[in-house]
């Protein structure tokens, strides 16, 4: 069955548990190489997200990513605002008046939110960012549903293949974001939002 | 009146200082507005303190809007996309140190300077000298 709007508030939901689970997790790694403040910030932004939900519980999947775009953008307080915020207005674009996806309009949703995060932070891969996570996650998911695998084996795929890119990004000098400042004392810590990148793609497959 | 300027900074105390820094050059004549902190005041930037603070400065002339550190940046670029057609175009993000920047804005702003002239002057900014070298 393609997933409908109740599997995708269901994500939301999955990732704003794993989110506030994860907060302190999250902000110590920021701690280490910036402002220590990524997982208040993405519980406080996703705690917003959940108030929202239920107003546009019967809108399309289109609408409800805008919905959660827009409320990370004014909620967060960090970059990860801007950055998750054009993700989820890019996605919530690309599938705007849908009432269900097909496998290829999942891979639509998340290429666009690649795009819109690299766009706005100006990131390229291995630049120890968010972008280090979701891009081989999305690359994998594209090229399991290609070859014709199930969205939940798709899924799994692009989830595994987001927590090898986060690991990746330990050795990493980072060039973008308050750990640039670091410099070459970056390396060594893994990136807090490749991080938060891969609860969202956990929470997209288990419980389905 | 005069281009007017917006200080985007992740401390609320940070942006009210460099507005008070940046007054004190450009004697009353410039609208300086500080969008500083979140909206529950920590620190951070708030995409509605940015859009209400280039409101507020706006007078017609223009907006130039400096900011500090990474999401500043990312968060006034939102904005700028986010305002009516008819006031993006004059409303401008400066490359430039927040502090030197503002205060070479602000007296730009003062004597009637166009916004793309503020905007120079505060991106010039970064290459002011900050001690002079003893010779």
């Amino acid at each position: 069955m393609a997933p409908d709007r109740a599997c995708v508030l269901a994500w939301l939901r999955r990732s704003a548990q794993a989110l506030h689970e994860q907060r302190q997790y999250l902000s110590d790694l920021d701690a280490a190489i910036g402002d220590g403040d990524h997982g208040i910030n993405m519980d406080r932004g996703f705690t917003a997200v959940l108030d929202k939900l239920p107003a546009v519980a019967e809108a399309d999947i289109g609408t409800i990513l805008k919905t959660v775009g827009t409320t990370l953008v004014s909620t967060v307080g960090g970059a990860s605002g801007p950055l998750y915020g054009t993700a989820f207005l890019r996605a919530g674009t690309a599938l705007a008046g849908k009432q269900e996806l097909q496998p290829s309009d999942v891979a639509l949703g998340m290429d666009a939110a690649l795009e819109g995060i690299m766009a706005r932070g100006r990131a390229q891969r291995g630049e120890k960012t968010m972008v280090d996570a979701l891009a081989p996650a999305v690359d994998a998911f594209k090229a399991s549903i290609n070859v014709g695998q199930p969205v939940a084996d798709a899924l799994e795929a692009a989830a595994a293949a987001g927590e090898q890119g986060m690991l990746a990004t330990i050795p990493l000098v980072a060039t973008k974001g308050r750990a640039s400042y670091l410099g070459e004392r970056s390396a060594g810590h893994q990136d807090p939002g490749a991080t938060s990148v891969t609860l969202f793609l956990r929470a997209m497959q288990s419980g389905r | 009146m005069a281009v007017g300027l917006v200080i985007v900074s992740h401390s609320a105390r940070l942006a009210e200082g460099v507005v008070e820094l940046a007054g004190q050059m450009s004697h009353g004549r410039v609208r300086l507005v500080a969008a500083g902190g979140t909206d529950d005041g920590t620190l951070g930037t708030s995409l509605a303190k940015v859009l209400s603070a280039i409101e507020i400065a706006d007078a017609a002339d223009g907006v130039a809007v400096l900011v500090d550190l990474g999401s500043a940046g990312l968060v006034a670029e939102m904005a700028l996309e986010q305002l009516p057609e008819r006031r993006r175009g004059h409303v401008r993000l400066c490359d430039a140190p927040l502090v030197e920047g503002a205060v070479v804005a602000a007296i730009e702003a003062s004597v009637g300077s166009t916004l793309d002239q503020v905007v120079a002057a505060a991106q010039d900014a970064a290459h002011l000298k900050k001690i002079a070298r003893r010779t």
